[in-house]
């Protein structure tokens, strides 16, 4: 499937994130540390395959509807998908989990306040949900890090493990390619590269007050949004694209 | 050790107007952490607009056995309930 | 009455509390039996929510479409909040959840036996979603007046969350019986492996169940399992032949007489082995909830590690 709208591309890569990190959350069903966790977690999940089907519903009408949601979703192969990889991570163990949705949370909540004030009225109005399920998101994941971070020496090292693991995969957020930077001077997308301190402030203060190392850096992978993906990838698709493969064009 | 975390009970205002009436009870390790989870399980409808929580073992309840000494003695007034007093004919509210 | 004469004193006010419909709450005197009777009860259904998730849940990721997918996710994270409010009630009974998950693991307490068969293909979560909800809705309805007071409220909220579940899993049969000859085949498949179990959901006959006229002098239960059964086989019948499927029962055949229908001989035998152990998934079920629950023990440790610090610095500070 080629995409060549810039617009319906960039709309399909933010829903490829959102799709992404819902899956990954996902897995957590059933498998939380307790009840009370396993529901929370579900909702956060709930919340990105929410923002993943806005996406592409608004990327489906931009073409004309000949596609709905669904065809990005399971119709399009690896090299398609635009996700950034620190979304298609294994999910590990719940530090893991938590480590990434925190350093994820702290971009996506100034991210999808700038995404308010696009110029693009429907990309605006997805922005103003996802704000508002952002900020909650970071708040739990802010709190785990303190908790964790500040728990036991176990739960310590695990979280300072996770985020010296995911650290590589954090300046991708912040990569603006052409596609974005054009966006940008239409007033369309949001210049990801202008959040970067803001992200660290965040980051760095959380971090601190739960008595965690913010990792030194080393440079950064980056490759999902052209199709340059980790191994991890096919495999979630695999899995999740299974029925419409196996059993094509057929309702359900 | 034990990892049991602490019982606290939900209270939710379900719109205004309306009293806080409780919902039911979670784990959570403290009052902020239960006020989250009480959120993500006790309104996943959209049930309330305000939630209290509170650690069970914060409340002090009456037992049974005071239940006489407690009520009983004000179950005496009839004079305190409307119904006591008839109304002549001809007067159909009061 | 003269039953009644040969109970103690405190025994003889609580039945007759009971006998007046009037509920029993947490710090109310009541009978051990009582108490170990709806503890038992309560955790079996509590963890049947919880061990529930897992069949259907293996089909998250594999939802054929963005909408089931989210549809799903919610229906299974419902479960695991009935779950909650569940142990819940029974904590109010002077257990604790811990107790109460390793009398799971350890095998002493029991989850409903349906979950231990598999879900091989998208339609068994139409068929679980229509079948064994309506069976679990159909119980729980009759819960929702049972003598304890808070296994009577958590019903009532259970029960209002239920009816989308079963209406989900309705419409993935309709969806499926309108579609292609395969889907077709996929739904009837389903129905066909998921009828008896459900029928088994209900327990043993009236006549067998062990802990039924107890349970039913104190309305733990109010309705028997063959009454509650028959109700769920009279629904389902009609449901199922509207969309075109048929009961995997040659027995099955309206009674005009009793208004209700009659349905073929359940195999007790079956419902023996998967009980005690020998179902298709029984280990996987268990073993699933013991890794989860093992492998989260750190981080509850590091929570109370965490609380436990501020508490001493709260402490220092007054
Ligand atoms: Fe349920
Ligand atoms: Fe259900």
């Amino acid at each position: 499937m080629k995409l060549n709208d810039p617009l319906t591309r960039y709309v399909v890569r933010l829903g490829d994130d959102a799709l992404i990190m819902g899956h990954r959350l996902s897995e957590w069903m059933s498998r939380a540390p307790f009840l009370e966790e396993d529901i929370a977690l579900s909702n956060v999940a709930l919340d990105f395959v929410g923002r993943a089907r806005l996406f592409y519903q608004y990327a489906a009408e931009l073409m004309g509807g000949e596609v709905t949601e669904d065809t990005f979703a399971y119709q399009r192969d690896v090299r398609d998908f635009t996700n950034l990889l620190l979304c298609e991570l294994p999910r590990g163990d719940f530090a893991f989990t938590l480590c990434r949705q925190f350093l994820y949370d702290a971009f996506s909540l100034p991210f999808t306040q700038a995404l308010c004030h696009s110029t693009d009225p429907q990309l605006a109005a997805i922005a103003a949900k996802a704000e508002k399920e952002s900020r909650y998101h970071l708040r739990r994941s802010s709190d785990w890090m303190l908790r964790l971070g500040d728990g036991t020496q176990e739960s310590h090292e695990r979280c300072q493990n996770a985020l010296e693991q995911l650290w590589i995969y954090t300046d991708e957020m912040f990569e603006c390619d052409d596609l974005v930077n054009d966006l940008v001077v239409a007033g369309v997308a949001v210049n990801t590269s202008s959040l970067r301190s803001t992200w660290l402030e965040t980051v760095t203060e959380t971090l601190r007050t739960a008595t965690l190392a913010v990792p030194e850096s080393q440079g950064g992978v980056t490759g999902g949004r052209v199709g340059i993906h980790t191994d991890d990838l096919g495999f979630i698709l695999a899995e999740m694209q299974f029925m419409q493969r196996a059993y094509p064009g057929l309702q359900w | 050790m034990s990892d049991q975390l602490q019982l606290y009970e939900v209270f939710i205002r379900s719109s205004r107007g309306l009293d806080h009436k409780h919902v039911g009870s979670l784990h959570a390790d403290d009052p902020h952490q239960a006020l989250e989870y009480a959120r993500d399980v006790y309104t996943r409808r959209g049930e309330g607009i305000s939630i209290w929580v509170v650690a069970s073992r914060d409340i002090t309840a009456s037992q049974e056995s005071d239940c006489e000494s407690f009520y009983d003695p004000l179950d005496d007034k009839p004079y305190r309930h409307a119904a006591m007093y008839e109304l002549p004919e001809g007067v159909d509210s009061l | 009455m003269s039953d009644n004469m040969s109970l103690v004193p405190n025994e003889q006010k609580f039945q007759s509390r009971i006998d007046a419909e009037e509920k029993v709450e947490p710090k109310d005197w009541m009978p051990e039996k009582y108490r170990q009777n709806l503890i038992r009860q309560i955790s079996q259904h509590a963890h049947s929510e919880v061990i529930g998730e897992q069949p259907e849940g293996n089909w998250i990721s594999r939802a054929p479409t963005l909408e089931r997918k989210a549809i799903l996710m919610a229906k299974v994270q419902d479960e695991a909040g009935h779950g909650l409010y569940l142990y819940a009630a029974a904590e109010t009974l002077g257990i604790t959840r811990d107790e109460l998950i390793d009398r799971l693991h350890t095998g002493a307490s029991k989850y409903a036996s349906i979950f231990n068969y598999p879900s091989l293909t998208w339609a068994d979560i139409g068929a679980i979603g229509w079948l064994v909800d309506s069976a679990a809705i159909v119980n729980q309805v009759s819960l929702q007046n049972t003598s304890y007071g808070p296994y009577a409220r958590a019903m009532v909220k259970i029960c209002k969350e239920e009816s989308f579940h079963q209406r989900q899993g309705y419409n993935i049969m309709m969806t499926l019986m309108q579609g292609a000859e395969l889907q077709r085949d996929m739904a009837q498949d389903a129905l066909n492996r998921w009828w008896w179990p459900s029928l088994m959901m209900f327990g043993p006959h009236d006549a067998e169940s062990a802990h039924s006229a107890q349970s039913m002098k104190w309305k733990i239960k109010r309705r028997s399992n063959d009454e509650l059964r028959q109700q769920f086989v009279d629904q389902a019948v009609q449901q199922a032949q509207a969309i075109g499927l048929v009961v995997p029962d040659p027995d099955l055949s309206w009674n005009e007489e009793r208004g209700h229908y009659d349905f073929g001989a359940i195999d007790w035998q079956e419902f023996q082995r998967v009980v005690s152990g020998n179902g298709p998934c029984n280990r996987q079920r268990l073993a699933h909830h013991v890794e989860a629950h093992t492998e989260g023990a750190w981080v509850r440790e590091a929570m109370a590690a965490f609380e436990a610090k501020r508490r001493t610095a709260r402490a220092e500070v007054a």
